[in-house]
């Protein structure tokens, strides 16, 4: 049985180089067909058409495609993922610091939203058209229609501004505090792995409402996700069996139907965590929050193409990472999966 | 308390010897739908007493599952009891607490359910789904609930029963299900057993070993059952009492062998003509007045001496290709496991003919190769070795890619088993019965096919303004139909029927095995019918072949191979299937 498991495993991230390689070809070719020349930008408003062209040799982007991504992937395959043009470090280094503030954000904001939303979902599909189902409906559509920013704002207006619970909205730590030293790279376990608990505490406060934020937003497909497949799950014959065998209410829902109706849901959990981490931009310039998203966008806008490909390949790779654990943890639940392979 | 009193008043006073276990009085259900309440079950009463079998008899709709979940509690949402009175050993059921019908339910009644893989949790260990019975039940504690688990494993026949308590349904056969799913409502040595349909879906042989052990650990616990059921054979072999049920009211009541000597409501013998006996004919099948106005049958013999199909020496074998598929990580994974152990073939070595205008029945059970054979047939299976002769040519040489296109295709057409998962949701029954015809037939005009389509659906006994409804909006009868008249619109040569009849009610299946039965007349088509059910096979073929793990075990004329099987399967076939007393008989 684990033998066939682990083969399948194995054969899901054999079927993820292609696609990783896909990656790199399609980035590597939309990066270099994107209006703006890098070398004009970089060479400043004051060059002329010379220093322009000399800039350009000096980066490389006078050679042939073919050649440059060649070039490339000599340097990817050394780790080197080139030299950002706006912060003047290497991309590796700013993605190494800016990738686990917005994992460490994603991760505490799906944390809320499955804590809601598989509840929420599962009394819904229990009283399916009663009041809890349009209660249930109600704040995954209000979560769902109300634009990040807006939500963020509204909520750093009333639990800052107005009431003063919340810390200011400026990032992963106040000035007060210093970072932990970089273990996970997330603040508040690194601070947790040193016993400095009020630093933890701190940056736990400070990632709270920008998790709230992108929590509301997605509960929308983990509630709805929940609710049917808990309702096609409990109208399927093995509950007529468990309840015709006498089992209690609470093993019937919470054993026999949660645990099948898992199996969408663990398929949308993947999918809401690969959107989240590269879409939550607007939440991140709201809470100035230093994250991935942000540094993407602003390498987009000044063409600094080894910034946005940098962006992209740990996108592609974390996608694909997220997929498989998706997929493993699918085989843990179904014991049908391995054989089928 | 006061309910048991009045319980032992009311059987001394009336006749019954022993105080009925079950007691249902005017029992009606109603759904909540869209379109407002619909009466399910109506003023239903009947008694079980102790180490009784009582049998519920009817056809799909006629309440006669809802009457047992109601008497479980366990209706869907929108069900509700709307009148009468149930009560199990005294207590009154209708008014019970939720509390007191959990303890009930798995403890003093259970029920066994057809389907039984999808009567199991897919993703839990079939021991661990015993042990939560038993732990519910307090029968067991988390120490002992496996040891207690895999005795009910050996009680209910399973080989090797500590290995199989790790086991997962899908892992299991049918057959296997169905014995775990006795093993978990047993369990607790409940008094009443309701059995839904506990072998619908399973093959005959393996029908008779689920009853047998069915009855026999009912027995040895002196247990009453009710046995739901719409095979009036299975009632019939197994059931001291009967009860006949017909749009959720009972038509007719009374001890098994008085029912089947004398019925008296037209329904009750309307379902005894229509099951097929050993000794029936197919327009016997059919009610008295709509037999005679049936023709006569005559007999649509061989015209020419060229076999419409032959089959030689086809072989079929599953056995993944590996060589082939060399990747170097392929060998890599594979490496370390053990090499796939000799696949047996799906089809060993068959050969047969069907004679022009003949009818052939290829029967046995599931996993035999018929399907197989049929697929290879119909080309959308390579065999591995042999051929097959359509009216002297080889269908073989055609590639599968191009066979759909070919003019042969047209000449051979199929039935399938489920009249509703074989049709197009999407497509009107005119649109079904058209597509071949605008596939593979010759160039006609809008104005000709539709004329064309009218005419079939005439044929085959489909009004003709049914024609503009979807398969949803037809019967079960209607859609068989209309399955019929698709495989019959290019006028083929040979006509597969895969279990057409499999998934209808009896008094359908006699009206469609009838039809058949006229349309290769008049068409002067051939078929090969692909069954489980040496019976049905008998009543539409002339010729008959027994398959059996891919080989042929036997073949000949149908009426003697029923009569004096040569080989001990077909025996063992023929034993298995439960009739009801011969009509003739009586």
């Amino acid at each position: 049985m684990l033998g066939s498991r682990t083969k399948t495993v194995l054969q899901r991230l054999w079927q993820a180089l292609p696609v990783l390689f896909g990656v790199i070809v399609v980035t590597f070719l939309l990066t270099r067909a994107l209006p703006g020349d890098p070398a004009v930008y970089f060479a400043g408003p004051a060059a002329d058409a010379n220093s322009i062209a000399e800039i350009r040799k000096s980066l490389g982007l006078d050679l042939p495609l073919p050649q440059q991504f060649l070039i490339y992937l000599g340097d990817l395959s050394r780790g080197d993922l080139g030299q950002s043009l706006s912060t003047g470090q290497p991309v590796l280094t700013d993605l190494t610091t800016r990738l686990p503030a917005s994992l460490e954000l994603t991760f505490a904001a799906l944390f809320l939203s499955t804590m809601i939303a598989i509840p929420m979902g599962i009394l819904a599909a229990l009283n399916p058209g009663r009041l809890v189902d349009h209660a249930c409906r109600l704040l995954v559509t209000m979560g769902v229609s109300l634009p990040t920013f807006f939500t963020g704002l509204v909520l750093v207006f009333f639990f800052y501004y107005l009431l003063g619970w919340a810390p200011s909205p400026i990032g992963r730590l106040d000035f007060a505090y210093l970072p932990p030293p970089h273990v996970t790279g997330f603040f508040t376990i690194d601070a947790m792995l040193v016993g400095d608990l009020e630093t933890a505490w701190a940056a736990a406060a400070q990632v709270f409402m920008p998790a709230v934020t992108l929590a509301l937003f997605t509960l929308a497909p983990i509630a709805r996700m929940t609710r049917a497949a808990m309702i096609q799950a409990l109208s399927s014959e093995y509950i007529r069996t468990a309840r015709a065998a006498g089992l209690s209410s609470r093993k019937v829902i919470l054993t026999y139907a949660l645990g099948n109706a898992m199996l969408p849901v663990i398929t949308t959990l993947g999918m809401v965590f690969s959107f989240t981490l590269g879409a939550n931009v607007l939440v991140e310039k709201v809470f100035a929050w230093p994250g991935i998203g942000s540094y993407a966008v602003e390498a987009l806008v000044v063409s600094d193409y080894a910034a946005v490909q940098g962006f992209v390949l740990s996108m592609a790779i974390l996608f694909v990472l997220v997929n498989l654990l998706v997929d493993v943890i699918y085989t843990l639940i179904d014991p049908r999966v391995g054989s089928e392979a | 308390m006061e309910d048991a009193t009045t319980m032992r008043d009311k059987s001394i006073l009336g006749s019954a010897p022993q105080p009925a276990l079950v007691q249902v009085d005017r029992l009606g259900v109603s759904f909540a739908t869209r379109n407002g309440t619909v009466q399910a079950v109506s003023n239903v009463s009947f008694q079980v007493a102790k180490g009784e079998t009582l049998g519920i008899v009817g056809e799909s709709g006629s309440g006669k599952s809802v009457t047992s979940y109601a008497l479980m509690r366990i209706l869907d949402r929108a069900g509700r009891i709307s009148s009468g009175d149930m009560t199990f050993s005294g207590i009154d059921l209708v008014n019970a607490d939720e509390r007191t019908m959990r303890d009930l339910r798995g403890r003093e009644i259970s029920m066994i359910f057809q389907n039984p893989r999808m009567a199991l949790n897919p993703i839990r260990r079939v021991g661990d789904q015993i042990s939560d019975v038993l732990r519910q039940h307090a029968q067991a504690v988390g120490s002992n609930a496996r040891v207690k688990s895999i005795e009910l494993l050996k009680i209910v026949k399973i080989r090797d029963a500590e290995a199989r308590y790790n086991a997962y349904p899908f892992e299991l056969s049918g057959g296997m299900c169905q014995r775990i799913v006795i093993a978990l409502a047993l369990a607790c040595r409940p008094r009443l057993l309701i059995a839904d349909e506990p072998t619908t879906g399973l093959d005959v042989t393996t029908q008779k070993t689920v009853m047998e052990l069915i009855v026999e650990l009912t027995h040895e616990r002196n247990m009453s059952t009710i046995l739901i059921t719409h095979d009036l054979g299975l009632a019939s072999s197994y059931c001291d009492r009967i009860i006949v049920m017909k749009d959720g009211a009972i038509v007719e009541a009374g001890e098994t062998s008085e029912l089947f000597a004398s019925p008296k409501h037209a329904y009750t013998r309307k379902l005894i003509r229509a099951t097929p006996r050993l000794d029936s004919t197919v327009r016997e099948l059919l009610l008295e007045d709509l037999a005679t106005a049936a023709k006569p049958t005559k007999a649509a013999r061989a015209t020419s001496d060229v076999p419409i199909l032959q089959v030689t020496s086809l072989t079929k074998s599953f056995a993944p290709e590996i060589a082939k598929r060399s990747l170097w990580l392929e060998k890599l994974i594979r490496s370390k496991s053990i090499k796939p152990p000799e696949a047996p073939l799906a089809i060993d070595d068959i050969s047969f003919s069907i004679p022009a205008g003949g009818s052939v029945g290829l029967v046995g059970e599931s996993g035999c190769g018929k399907s197989t054979t049929s697929s290879i047939i119909m080309r959308l299976l390579e065999p591995t070795v042999g051929s097959v002769k359509l009216n002297g040519v080889e269908l073989t040489d055609i590639p599968i890619k191009s066979f759909a296109r070919s003019t042969y295709r047209a000449q051979l057409q199929m039935v399938f088993q489920d009249p509703t998962d074989s049709l197009n949701p999407r497509f009107t029954a005119r649109r079904v019965i058209e597509d071949p015809i605008r596939m593979l037939g010759s160039d006609e005009d809008r104005k000709c096919i539709e004329e064309r389509v009218e005419q079939l659906a005439e044929r085959v006994g489909l009004p003709v303004d049914l024609l503009s409804r979807f398969p949803h909006q037809l019967s079960g009868g209607q859609k068989a139909r209309v399955g019929i008249a698709r495989a019959i619109a290019l006028s083929p040569k040979l006509l597969i029927l895969d279990e057409p009849t499999a998934a209808l009610d009896v008094s359908v299946q006699a009206i469609v095995l009838n039809l058949l039965h006229d349309l290769r007349a008049d068409f002067g088509m051939s078929y090969l019918f692909v069954s489980h059910d040496l019976n049905v096979v008998r009543l539409l073929c002339d010729d008959v072949i027994v398959m059996r793990a891919g080989r042929i075990v036997e073949q000949g004329n149908a009426s003697e191979v029923l009569a004096s099987p040569q080989s001990p399967y077909t025996q063992t076939l023929i034993d298995a299937i439960p009739h009801p007393p011969s009509l003739h008989a009586a």
